[in-house]
């Protein structure tokens, strides 16, 4: 942060773009072409990925995908129990992860005592977190619903545990950042009134935060839509003809059908997987925009 | 004020976003009640089948699902793909009310079911071939033996066999680039218990996979190319790949329906199992209207989820078996 003073901007600025021909320098050019280079690798790798898979799903990617239930014939199969479980997934994710992390995050930023040994512990840990792979999120899931005496493990509450426990910490760090961001003066004004901390925290801090909250929130939640690792090891169904329809009822998400789909000998199940799989990012890409939408809609500078 | 007023339209904003996607998933699970309560034909039955197991199986499964539930709406059949071994281990932890297996169920695998008083019916539900495959420009062979596949996939070849004159001095000197399936799937079991005499003794320098499309892209990828898997994927990928007959010591036989139902096209033929939980299969009416439906509908369904059906004598001793279930 301390970097970003104006005078390193502008330089930097200038090393970028090569405006002033004083700095036009055989190394500054070939570091620019060595940018562009990198940028045109990452974006042509996208566009392909897009266009390959739009090529190959277009054509299934009708009222059929959203409405039929997976089935051996490729020209009469479906994703509908596939989207429908992903909502029920996510859902139950949002309902078990949000207060829980909401809750971590405020007790960590407003409550704890910062130099005590046993808090930072749990900072550091929370940072670890949100860098393990997704299966060991799994792997505690099921040891979790097993303890508990769970016979079948794929059901909505398994799935979403996983899920919950995997994009807790990203909750937390992010409305950590929120609550971090609203002026100290504002809780101040708030408790020079009279207010208990109790009362700041509810009524001023977590309101003025919930623009950040929210953001991260829904791109964790986003996160959670696309894993398929740790829901595979909860034994993930690759068949299933009926719709989720409560936290114990067996379900499948979109990326496992998508996975499902793509390891069958058929060129027919593959055309499904992409138009699942394009169905998968327009949500992807509509929950990443209300996010935008939510944060420059709401946002405060002070 | 306004700024207290503000702060709970932002609230109520947020709130009304989370409510969405909650009501959504709510209309998911409100139809399926509609569904389930209406179009109910055949015996009006309901209830839940669970199967897990192998990869290789799942699609005969998933074709038995399918048409079952046209007879069946009100019965709820899943399928997963644990694997052989992952589905065995749910199985006989009395999870799961048929595991797919694409092997017979194994020593330790009895001791495991038996320890949680799990009884079980095997029965064979259809047949595949496993394909050895190379690349469409390879001329130089149309039939291999059985020894010559140890030569090239024997774990002593690792790093010494590179070249197809190697296998054999006629042959040019052609690297060899192997593709073949991935130590969790059934197939890789079964490859290296009948190439190399023991399961899982394969060679590591190979390219393995779960996905055998994938196997199917890199052996029609490199001239010297050599993969193996389900003969369903080498009749499905004919352009790409060239399919190789196999001789077990009685001359060449090329796979197909005829020779792995007569067992002709040996070792690479194989039956393929589902295992029933007995006491399952005796209280529960819907497992047990599945299973019988899947029998009897066998030839169907293994035509739909490109497997070689049941020979009448197969067919037969399954329709035994079961029938001593009920008792």
């Amino acid at each position: 942060m301390a970097l970003h003073t104006p005078a390193v901007a502008t330089r930097q600025a200038r090393l970028a773009t090569g405006k002033r021909s004083k700095e036009r320098t055989p190394t500054s050019i070939l570091f620019l072409a060595l940018l562009w280079f990198s940028l045109f690798v990452a974006f042509a790798t996208l566009v392909a990925l897009i266009v390959t898979t739009i090529a190959q799903g277009a054509d299934r990617l009708d009222a059929r995908l959203l409405t039929e239930y997976p089935s051996s014939r490729p020209e009469e199969a479906g994703a509908r129990p596939a989207i429908l479980g992903s909502l029920w997934v996510i859902g139950t994710t949002a309902v078990l992860a949000i207060p829980l992390g909401v809750a971590a995050a405020v007790h960590l930023e407003e409550f704890a005592d910062r130099r005590h040994w046993f808090n930072r512990f749990i900072e550091l840990n929370i940072q670890n977190l949100s860098a393990i792979p997704s299966i060991i999120y799994g792997m505690l899931a099921i040891g979790t619903l097993a303890l508990i005496g769970v016979g079948n493990k794929n059901i909505v509450i398994g799935g979403a545990l996983a899920l919950a426990l995997l994009i807790l910490p990203v909750i937390i760090i992010s409305t950590r950042e929120a609550l971090r961001a609203v002026p100290r003066e504002l809780r101040h004004g708030s408790l020079a009134l009279g207010a208990t901390e109790v009362q700041t925290t509810w009524r001023i801090t977590l309101p003025s935060a919930v623009p950040g909250i929210a953001t991260g929130t829904i791109l964790a939640l986003s996160r959670a839509l696309g894993e398929a690792a740790p829901l595979l090891l909860l034994g993930a169904l690759v068949f299933i003809s009926f719709d989720p329809n409560g936290l114990l009822s067996g379900f499948t998400t979109m990326p496992i059908q998508i996975y499902g789909w793509t390891s069958a000998p058929q060129a027919g199940f593959h055309e499904l997987a992409a138009a699942t799989s394009i169905l998968l990012v327009g949500i992807l890409l509509v929950m990443n925009a209300l996010a935008i939408v939510i944060r420059n809609r709401y946002q405060r500078r002070w | 004020m306004t700024y207290v007023f503000r702060l709970a339209q932002r609230t109520a904003a947020v709130i009304g976003a989370t409510g969405l996607v909650l009501t959504l998933a709510a209309c998911g699970g409100q139809s399926q009640g509609a569904t389930g309560d209406g179009g109910t034909s055949g015996d009006g039955l309901s209830g839940e089948v669970s199967i897990d197991g192998s990869s290789t199986v799942e699609p005969l499964s998933s074709a038995a699902a399918t048409l079952f539930r046209d007879e069946e709406p009100g019965i709820n059949v899943t399928v997963a793909t644990s694997g052989t071994g992952g589905g065995f281990k749910r199985f006989c932890a009395g999870e799961t009310d048929i595991s797919d297996a694409s092997r017979p169920i194994k020593d330790e695998e009895i001791a495991a079911c038996e320890e949680a008083g799990i009884e079980y019916t095997e029965i064979v539900i259809a047949n595949d071939g496993l394909s050895v495959v190379v690349n469409p420009e390879n001329d130089w062979l149309e039939c291999i033996t059985t020894e010559q596949l140890a030569t090239i996939w024997g774990p002593d070849s690792e790093g010494t066999v590179t070249s197809w004159n190697q296998v054999d001095p006629s042959f040019p000197d052609e690297p060899l680039a192997l593709y073949g399936a991935g130590t969790d799937s059934g197939t890789f079991d079964y490859f290296t218990e009948a190439i190399n005499g023991e399961e899982g003794a394969i060679r590591t320098d190979y390219t393995p996979s779960e996905d055998d499309n994938l196997t199917v892209q890199g052996v029609s990828g490199a001239t010297g190319a050599m993969g193996f898997f389900g003969l369903s994927y080498a009749e499905e990928n004919s352009d790409s790949v060239k399919l190789l007959a196999v001789d077990g010591g009685d001359g060449c036989v090329v796979p197909s329906k005829e020779t792995v139902q007569d067992g002709t096209y040996s070792p690479l033929g194989r039956p393929l199992f589902i295992y029933v939980n007995n006491a399952k299969y005796a209280e529960n009416e819907a497992l047990r209207s599945f299973v019988d439906f899947y029998l009897a509908n066998e030839e169907q369904i293994a035509a739909d989820a490109l497997f070689i059906d049941l020979t009448d004598e197969q067919a037969q001793t399954a329709a035994d078996e079961l029938a001593s279930l009920v008792g």
